[in-house]
């Protein structure tokens, strides 16, 4: 497993190249890459600037990654988050998850993502031409992690 | 003990961390922003909409209602919007 933040660029293809050659056991790899858009409710973004609480992101992002493991059985999982200034069209986020069958790793990809969007201390502020503001939270992401939750237990808490 | 804010609510207070001596009455984690709230008008401004705050003490997710006890350090941030 790796979890990593970092004010660098990511470069998708090397990290993809880095989670396969340590899983030989695995016959699915599921990467996910979520990119800075060029626009925010339909006007022109300069770049979006992430803020974190450098600790905490990394502890909250491993015990998810905990617990997608114990979910499924998973070869391997690697993540790669992005703070700072980031630019249109550059990646913030890349998730992977490799297993032995591609359900496994679909479900932990999504799952991770789905977690890292509501509970990892990042926040992102836009960036424009005219000024800067912070990006409100959206309920179709707390949906979206709400669908995880086992029934009975509050999921991760 | 350490209290720390990020994002908007760091930009109202206008500071990305201090120090604070709690008096013994403050037990849980909504007491303190209580408490805070009191200290001036940027905290005041920052701590608006409790609803709006979140909190984490040690670096891990609590409720309002979680008790202080002997956290090193306390968080205040806005719901997150990472990924």
């Amino acid at each position: 497993m790796s979890v990593r933040i970092t004010e660098a660029p990511i470069d998708v293809a090397a990290e993809t190249a880095a989670l396969s050659r340590g899983c030989s056991d695995a016959g699915a790899l599921v990467t996910f890459t979520g990119i800075c858009r060029g626009e925010e409710e339909g006007a022109p973004i300069a770049a979006l600037v992430l803020e974190h609480y450098p600790e905490m992101a990394e502890d909250e992002i491993k015990r998810h990654v905990e617990e997608a493991k114990k979910r499924w059985p998973l070869s391997s999982v690697r993540i790669a988050h992005r703070v700072g200034r980031i630019a249109p069209g550059e990646t913030i986020v890349f998730v992977a998850a490799a297993s032995a069958h591609r359900q496994a790793a679909f479900a932990a990809a999504e799952f991770l993502m789905d977690y890292l969007k509501t509970r990892a201390p990042f926040w992102k502020k836009v960036e424009r031409a005219d000024g800067t503001h912070w990006v409100a939270a959206r309920k179709t992401d707390d949906a979206a992690a709400a669908r995880w939750k086992k029934p009975g237990r509050e999921a991760a808490e | 003990m350490k209290v720390l804010y990020f994002a908007w609510i760091r930009e109202r207070i206008g500071k990305p961390e201090e120090d604070v001596e709690l008096p013994a009455s403050i037990v849980t984690v909504g007491d303190l922003m209580d408490w805070l709230k009191k200290r001036g008008e940027e905290y005041a401004y920052a701590f608006d909409n409790p609803k709006a705050v979140r909190a984490a003490i040690d670096k891990v997710h609590v409720q309002p209602a979680a008790k202080i006890a002997h956290a090193r350090e306390i968080a205040f941030f806005p719901p997150m919007t990472g990924g």
